[in-house]
């Protein structure tokens, strides 16, 4: 009885059941098949490479937080701790003496410390993540402002190199290829990223089955920070300086890949996969929408409206799935 | 008195998927008399009231109201008749005063803003109901438990209840403040008011009931006057044949080297200086009412909950307080009293769930041993037959006995030979239960040693080796399993240590 109810079996029970599993990836084919349609300079080498190094970042930044939604939190700092560890990152390297790949090193270590002090809050302090990160985000930023003085820094070369290319191919998207992998690997074969689930999943059973939650919740945090510092310097690399007004709202886009890569805000659910599709959704919108001339007022009125459909038809698959 | 009925439940069954809970049960409730529904937890009571109140309809049988049938859809309805329930836990909003609490709701109103004066003055004549003089200004979250029942009752009077439910109104109370409740049941009574009382304390039936309808398993047993003696109802209470249904052997035949070991452990409010011990091949039960504190004790041995005082030993080794991992690695598994909030993560894969508890050990540099698990996971699955679609398959998707003995897996795997298990056969068909006993069995049979929460008194008789009885977060008293009788239990798990001291107190003062 448990088999036939656990597989729908027919073949049109199947294919609706992949498309409603795979909803951003065919949100995605759909809407590069409309662009394709629509204009001629979409589908172009040039264009498609552009669309990638402009995802990067926001790719970048949604890996780290996938690990936070998984484990059930929220991590709003992202943007904030990106600009700080650029920030640091070229401030180090202003010091003179210092070689470059110690401000590359410390510019990692800035975004780590960062989202582990959030981390420790959550799992220790008790406060809500959205809290914690609500102010970490405000601390990130004054203390990006108080190290720059308010003005942009250089970055060092083996910052700069980040946004250059090797050959025809730009350095961000080997990032973006690198950082994906390394998350995913992460979330599918250690320890430490079963647990995620798990205690997104159910916090009180993993609890209750030995897993040590507060560790898993510094450790997401931590990463969060991590993978939010490569994406600044990704950023201060392609324009070789940190700015102190880098990645101001960048959270916000984050949150959106990752949620229209299917993860679930209520924890315990989230593919690499998927927010990478989530992050290429956002960009190639408006990326498509800048090559049809429309106004960038309006590109925002769209993605707005993309990111309720994607929840909206994903908590829909949620209820199906229940019944 | 009495009349005509205001309430009867004619012949009610219902149905909880293929579980009968209540099978052709009747009840009359009559203008001034106190109806008490009597039987162990699960028997089928609060499935009955809450038919009464509207939460649940039933599948079979009818409800009348004056003698005409009606179909209550909600709590609405029920309440439209006039019939009001008392939870145990409270409907009160604690940070508003006792005046905006009774009117919850309904305020009055003029001219578009709330009626202060009004509302305040029919609080204070709700209250007069019931001969109770507080100032309605004060916030409800500043009163005791006993009082905060007081007003909710005054509540449901001043909504015009003619029928009250009253769902363990003693249980959270004082002696003191038990005879105050029961002088107003007494005045409800004498104004005609019909009332359903439950209550796990025998003494209370006589003291304050007028019929008692005894329940067990959902079924309607035999309606006899308040006055029965209380032997007899702990028989028609607990009296069924249990032999077939629990097969327990005792296979183990190496040295009863003690396995488990709990000294003076005590933490805060639930639990008081409890000790035993637990040999290799032992199943000891923790028998007694819900609430007498025999979750907390389980919970403190496998590091969930901290404790004030007291030691807990596995194999001579001190455990550290607090410390889920440190008593998973000394051998401890804890299968928890509810398994979807407490023992699952319901979304997740059956394999992970076996998993969680041994994914860190079995790991190498940190890498998952996703081939080894996986193989594990099918073993203990296959042995314990988990009925399911696969591994992959969410464990959420499975029957309730095929998630407890999904947990199980976990601690199988795991290689834990103390097993805590809270209530372990709850919400599980007859089926699956026989089959976790005979995993007792065999974990016993292995020289592991079982402690089992578990509030089926049938069941603690039919497979513990020695019965530990807990009232009010002491032991009661121990019962070897050859001389265990229900009513020896029974009659301990109604003992209250606290009371018998509060009642040794009043006498000195007087």
């Amino acid at each position: 009885m448990n088999k036939v109810a656990a597989r729908p079996g027919l073949g049109g029970a199947t294919f609706a059941k992949f498309l409603a599993n795979n909803g951003a990836l065919v949100g995605l084919f759909v809407l590069g098949l409309a662009l394709f349609i629509a204009t001629p300079d979409f589908l172009t080498g040039p264009n498609l490479l552009n669309i990638g190094i402009q995802a990067s970042v926001i790719a970048v930044l949604a890996f780290g937080l996938t690990f936070v939604i998984v484990a059930g939190g929220i991590d709003l700092s992202v943007g904030s701790v990106a600009a700080l560890s650029a920030m640091g990152s070229a401030w180090i390297f202003s010091q003179a003496d210092l070689p470059g790949w110690l401000a590359l090193g410390g510019g990692l270590f800035f975004g780590a410390l960062s989202g582990a002090v959030s981390g420790l809050a959550v799992a220790f302090g008790r406060l809500p993540s959205f809290i914690a990160t609500l102010a970490m985000l405000s601390i990130a930023r004054g203390l990006t402002l108080v190290l720059s003085e308010g003005r942009p820094i250089p970055t060092a070369p083996a910052v700069s190199f980040l946004g250059s290319n090797i050959g025809p191919v730009p350095m961000p998207i080997v990032v973006l290829v690198i950082a994906g992998t390394v998350a995913a690997a992460i979330l599918n074969f250690t320890v430490i990223g079963r647990y995620m689930y798990a205690v997104g999943g159910n916090t009180e059973a993993a609890r209750l089955s030995g897993i040590p939650v507060r560790r898993v919740l510094v450790t997401v945090f931590a990463l969060s920070g991590l993978f939010a510092a490569l994406a600044g310097l990704l950023l201060s690399g392609r324009l070789d300086s940190a700015q102190p007004q880098a990645a101001v709202g960048y959270e916000l886009d984050a949150i959106a890949a990752v949620v229209i890569g299917g993860a679930s805000l209520a924890g315990g659910v989230g593919r690499i996969s998927g927010t990478l599709i989530g992050a290429l959704v956002l960009v190639v919108i408006r990326n498509g929408l800048n090559l049809l001339n429309v106004s960038s007022f309006w590109q925002q009125v769209v993605i707005g409206l993309v990111i309720a459909l994607a929840v909206g038809v994903d908590s829909l698959r949620r209820k199906s799935a229940r019944h | 008195m009495s009349g005509s009925p205001i309430l009867t439940l004619d012949n009610v069954t219902k149905k909880f998927g293929p579980v009968t809970v209540i099978d052709g049960v009747s009840v009359d409730v009559l203008p001034g008399r106190v109806q008490v529904l009597l039987g162990e937890n699960g028997a089928g009571k609060s499935t009955l009231i809450k038919m009464m109140a509207g939460v649940h309809q039933p599948d079979g049988g009818r409800i009348l109201i004056d003698g005409e049938e009606v179909h209550l859809p909600d709590t609405k309805a029920s309440e439209k008749h006039g019939i009001a329930t008392i939870h145990q836990e409270l409907n009160l909003v604690g940070s508003m005063s006792i005046a905006e609490n009774i009117a919850l709701g309904r305020m009055p109103r003029r001219f578009g803003l709330v009626d202060k004066r009004k509302m305040k003055d029919d609080a204070r004549a709700a209250l007069a109901l019931i001969g109770l003089d507080l100032d309605v200004d004060q916030h409800v979250g500043g009163l005791g438990i006993a009082r905060q029942q007081l007003v909710e009752i005054a509540k449901a009077l001043s909504l015009n209840a003619r029928m009250l439910i009253l769902d363990e109104p003693t249980a959270a109370l004082t002696k003191r403040e038990i005879s105050a409740l029961f002088s107003v049941v007494e005045d409800l009574r004498e104004r005609g008011v019909g009332m359903v009382f439950i209550s796990h304390h025998l003494d209370e039936i006589a003291a304050i009931g007028d019929s008692v309808s005894v329940l067990r398993d959902g079924k309607f047993i035999a309606e006899v006057p308040a006055t029965t003696g209380e032997g007899e109802l702990v028989r028609l209470m607990v009296g069924r044949d249990i032999d077939k249904q629990f097969p327990r052997r005792r296979e183990f035949s190496g040295a009863p080297e003690t396995l488990l070991e709990v000294s003076g452990l005590s933490t805060k409010g639930m639990v008081n200086d409890v000790s035993f011990s637990v040999h290799a091949g032992e199943v000891v039960a923790l028998a007694g009412l819900v609430g007498a504190g025999r979750t907390e004790v389980v919970r403190a041995i496998a590091g969930i909950d901290p404790y004030t005082s007291g030691s807990v030993r596995v194999r001579g080794k001190k455990l550290p307080p607090l410390n889920v991992g440190a008593a998973i690695r000394a051998g401890l598994g804890h299968v928890p009293e509810d398994r979807k909030v407490q023992g699952l993560v319901l979304g997740a894969a059956v394999n992970e769930n076996i998993g969680y508890a041994t994914l860190a050990s079995t790991a190498k540099a940190g890498i998952v041993d996703f081939a080894g698990q996986r193989r594990r996971a099918q073993e203990v699955a296959d042995k314990l037959r988990i009925r399911m679609a696969g591994l992959d398959q969410a464990v959420g998707a499975l029957s309730g006995g095929n998630q407890q003995k999904t947990v199980f897996a976990r601690w199988i795997v795991a290689g834990s030979t103390v097993l805590l298990l809270d209530e372990p056969t709850r919400g599980v068909d007859v089926g699956a239960k026989v089959e976790i006993y005979e995993l007792i069995n065999a974990i016993t049979a292995a020289g592991g040693a079982v402690v089992m929460v578990s509030s089926e008194l049938p069941e603690v008789l039919g497979m513990a080796d020695r019965i530990l009885v807990m009232s009010g977060g002491h032991i009661a008293g121990e019962v070897p399993a050859e001389s265990a009788t229900q009513d020896a239990v029974m009659s301990l798990a109604v003992r209250d240590v606290k009371r018998e001291l509060e009642d040794k107190q009043m006498k000195d003062e007087s």
